[in-house]
């Protein structure tokens, strides 16, 4: 029988798992990879969803059982939890300039609260421009993580990652 | 299996299931691309959530039956859900003033379930409201922008406004089910929630010039499987594709 991967591997070997809707960013730095664990004959892996209805789910599961069977490892199981629940402050800094550097403003860190209900502004910055002189055009953008807004200055579209 | 759960499970996945449905209905109807997307996302959330909650209603239940079967092959009278979430769209003020008063009950509700001591429900509750939140901001701009609008767009969503409002009391029965899930220690007590709900939903309704209608009587009966003549149009084309060809894979 093959020797066991270290963790650190299978995190490694994760990160080569591209999120299909957001390509710049991996699973691992988006946190929706929560878990893994090397037990004496397989490996557990733990996603949890973006959004409930994400559809880029069933996407990642099958790459990551791709990388998976690249890597020889057959036996394994791909789990799902939904708590805690993703927020958009799991991600790392790294990946907030990633996505800034994609055209897409990152979402803003600690704001997945309250203040939304108010119908509460957001000062949004261009990513293209850096003008803070943008406005939202709908909440709703490309994707369900996604808002879109316009810039004033340079007149841009642009996608804002939302913060749950 | 344990029932009372199952049963607990089975209405709040069928509520978001039927709502899902009706506003996936909108894709490629929206009154303008923006709208067609917000809604095509806000059923993506609810069908995602009815997902997960048929999971798990298929695994307290082990008959069996995974959460496709449970969502798609069942008889009208064994659905349980709200039955304002099964009425037709109308106009795009109905459907914005459904989602309005549905999205404010539901906010206040999971924010309650969010904290039962049962691990899926206040998981389940603790991701859902993030995504309600967003559903209940964007239908409440809608409230007002139509609302404070023009002659002809106040006079759509303050009949709307009516025409649902004789459907809302039935958010907040309780019934045994209820009840006895309180006991059981992931219950809420709904009828608590009514006037927390009523004063978050009149502040909007007052900023959008709108009238609050008068409480009075409720249509009641989908938490018992009893529906409306609506359900069964919406079932034929929900079910249609597995009725046709079952167990059919993408």
């Amino acid at each position: 029988m093959n020797q066991m991967p270290a963790e650190e591997h299978v995190w490694q070997w994760m990160t080569e798992v591209y999120d299909p809707e957001i390509p710049v960013l991996n699973v691992v730095e988006l946190g929706i990879v929560r878990k893994v664990s090397v037990n004496a004959s397989s490996i557990d892996i733990t996603i949890t969803p973006t959004y409930s209805g994400c559809p880029a789910m069933r996407t990642i599961e099958e790459d990551i059982k791709e990388i998976l069977a690249e890597k020889g490892i057959s036996d394994f199981n791909i789990l799902t939890t939904l708590s805690p629940p993703w927020t958009t402050d799991w991600m790392t800094d790294e990946a907030r300039a990633k996505l800034q550097a994609e055209g897409i403003a990152p979402p803003q860190k600690g704001s997945a609260d309250k203040g939304l209900l108010m119908g509460r502004v957001r000062d949004v910055k261009c990513p293209r421009c850096g003008s803070h002189e943008t406005y939202m055009i709908s909440q709703f953008g490309s994707t369900a993580c996604k808002s879109l807004y316009k810039c004033s200055s340079c007149l841009e579209p642009f996608d804002y990652f939302k913060c749950i | 299996m344990d029932k009372l759960k199952f049963d607990y499970i089975l209405r709040l996945a069928d509520d978001a299931l039927i709502i899902g449905q009706r506003l996936s209905e909108w894709c490629g109807h929206g009154p303008v691309l923006e709208e067609d997307i917000a809604l095509s996302n806000t059923s993506l959330d609810y069908i995602g959530q009815a997902t997960n909650l048929y999971k798990q209603a298929a695994a307290i239940e082990s008959a069996g039956r995974d959460e496709d079967a449970i969502a798609f092959m069942r008889e009208e009278s064994e659905y349980r859900n709200l039955l304002m979430l099964e009425l037709p769209n109308g106009d795009y003020a109905f459907t914005t003033a459904r989602q309005f008063l549905y999205s404010a009950f539901m906010h206040l509700y999971l924010e309650k379930l969010s904290n039962v001591q049962d691990e899926f429900l206040s998981g389940y509750a603790a991701k859902s409201i993030k995504e309600v939140r967003y559903h209940l901001q964007h239908a409440s701009d809608w409230v007002r922008r139509m609302g404070d609008g023009t002659e002809e767009s106040h006079k759509r969503i303050q009949d709307a406004i009516k025409q649902i409002w004789s459907y809302t009391g039935e958010m907040f029965l309780m019934d045994e089910t209820d009840r006895n899930a309180i006991a059981a220690g992931y219950g809420v007590d709904k009828a608590t929630l009514a006037g927390e709900w009523k004063s978050m939903v009149s502040e909007v309704l007052k900023e959008a010039t709108l009238e609050i209608p008068a409480d009075g009587w409720s249509h009641t009966g989908g938490r018992s499987g009893k529906h409306t003549e609506h359900m069964g149009f919406l079932l034929a084309e929900l079910q249609y594709l597995q009725r046709a060809y079952p167990g059919a894979k993408w």
